[in-house]
């Protein structure tokens, strides 16, 4: 039964580790001119964890297959005891796999710094993303390059106003461009500003390498360039309610000649 | 269960077929009527396009871009939507036992005003390959909302008090309409021309009012003397925000 369970255990490591290695199942093309970094410290991480993980489970099979049919009693086992006992085992392994925990921190944070704490270019296109159960909404600044302020109280799903627009007496709110898609130049900088108008929601577009809650309350800036022209599935992944499933929207990367004619026909929210 | 389904919507998309409204008077019901139309001054606000691009289904349904049906003019600035109804002098009606036919298609509700009597059955159908979860923001009656499955049977309910309950589905946000819950038995809604007719009418004096769920509600004061035919026009304010 011992041997048994060394070779399941061997075949489940090494066929997870295989299907990893392979790229059996693994994240699409990346279009974002940062992912490369993100999918970079992702290869890293699971390289050594994956190692660490092979390593340890082949050890464990060794172990069982060595010595898991033996019978007997404590004194006649053949393992000799740790230096010193479990408490310095256990101590050197905590501290061992703790180093292993930081320093992918660490090197991780300056990865994930360098995407959502960094600021955004200079004369990138700001775009309002607005959350709620269970679609996202855009708005581009239109004519005026201003966007008009948003009041909370008259935000009114009856007659489209998702951001609480008040064109009667803010005249900027009126060329504003609302639309469910979200549609981008490629290769240019977008500096997003999320709002929610409920519950915690997330903004998550594989291809872009970027996922980011929406918190009530926060107004939360998250910028990117993509650099590929496609249309391409942004979905909500912080479980918002009911329609949590079906809350999602697509994000269009045009060209910067068609997305300037795509901006340009669009009507204004009022 | 998918052919009783479809036998309840043909037995009552039959019974409703005459017109939309709790009641459907019949021509040869003795009354006066009360006929006209409903107008508008001042701006109204633009029909504004409605983007279902996060449900493909319902975009597959309209070949022709959707809009708001919020404040929907037409020619002569006639106003579609408006409730036109008995609020005095028709005390004590009996409730319809016809139901009324609320559909969700398209993502969109059909019709975008309905109009029943307290008491009268509704039956709410949801004609989509996805799932709706249709939301009356009742604040005299009870509020409720509830989940409907592509495929699932009709809501069946009916409203304790009359009140103008919109209506908004918790999973589509634009999705929009109202349900007008009244104690007459007289009622309408007016056309794509702005036009109404509220017919069969004891004699009597009556208080007909006009409501339209942005630019607000106006009555005037009709007298019925027998098989007449009175005009009642409304003029409301428009405002284009």
């Amino acid at each position: 039964m011992g041997r048994l369970f060394a070779v399941v255990v061997s075949l489940i490591a090494l066929i997870s580790a295989a299907i990893f290695a392979l790229h059996t199942w693994w994240l699409p093309v990346d279009i974002s001119t940062h992912g490369s970094r993100i999918d970079r410290q992702l290869n890293e991480t699971m390289i050594v964890a994956g190692i660490l993980f092979v390593a340890a489970q082949l050890a464990l099979a060794a172990f069982v297959w060595r010595f898991g049919e033996r019978g007997g009693t404590r004194a006649t086992w053949p393992i000799k005891v740790f230096p010193g006992g479990a408490t310095p085992m256990v101590v050197i392994a905590t501290v061992l796999v703790g180093i292993e925990i930081l320093v992918l921190t660490f090197v991780g944070s300056k990865v994930w710094a360098s995407v959502y704490q960094s600021e955004a270019a200079p004369g990138a296109l700001q775009i309002d993303v607005l959350a709620e159960q269970f679609a996202f909404y855009f708005r581009y600044a239109g004519a005026d390059g201003k966007f008009g302020v948003i009041h909370p109280e008259k935000m009114s799903d009856a007659d489209q106003n998702f951001f609480g627009l008040d064109p009667a007496s803010d005249t900027t709110a009126r060329d504003d461009i609302v639309v469910a898609t979200l549609v981008i130049p490629a290769d240019q900088p977008v500096a997003l500003r999320l709002h929610t108008k409920d519950v915690g929601h997330s903004f998550y577009v594989r291809e872009v390498r970027i996922q980011q809650d929406f918190v009530p309350g926060m107004v939360i800036p998250l910028h990117f360039t993509a650099t590929t022209p496609g249309k391409y599935e942004l979905v909500c992944t912080q479980l918002c309610g009911l329609g949590h499933y079906n809350m999602r929207a697509y994000v269009e990367v045009k060209s910067p000649t068609d997305f300037a004619q795509w901006l340009k026909e669009q009507a204004p929210a009022f | 269960m998918i052919t009783r389904f479809t036998a309840i919507v043909a037995l009552v998309g039959g019974t409703l077929a005459s017109g939309p409204g709790p009641h459907r008077a019949s021509p040869a019901l003795a009354g006066g009527t009360i006929s006209g139309k409903v107008t508008y001054t001042g701006t109204p606000p633009k029909a504004r396009p409605i983007d279902m691009s996060k449900e493909p289904s319902c975009v597959a349904q309209h070949p022709t871009p959707v809009t708001t049906q919020d404040a929907v003019t037409g020619p002569g600035n006639s106003v579609e939507y408006v409730v036109v109804y008995i609020s005095a002098g028709d005390e004590g009606a009996a409730a319809a036992t016809d139901t009324v036919r609320y559909e969700q298609k398209g993502c969109q509700y059909i019709p975008h005003v309905a109009v029943m009597q307290v008491h009268q059955p509704l039956a709410v159908f949801n004609d989509d390959p996805t799932s709706h979860n249709i939301h009356p923001l009742a604040k005299v009656n009870a509020e409720w909302n509830k989940s409907q499955p592509k495929g699932a049977p009709p809501i069946r309910t009916t409203w304790d008090q009359p009140e103008f309950i919109a209506v908004k589905c918790n999973v589509h946000p634009w999705m929009h309409g109202y349900f007008v819950v009244l104690t007459t038995s007289h009622s309408t809604v007016t056309d794509s021309t702005g036009a109404f007719k509220l017919e069969g009418l004891p004699a009597g004096k009556y208080t007909v009012t006009a409501w339209h769920e942005r630019f607000g509600r106006q009555s005037q004061e009709v007298t019925i003397a027998g098989t007449e035919t009175k005009t009642a026009n409304f003029v409301l304010t428009a405002r284009p925000y």
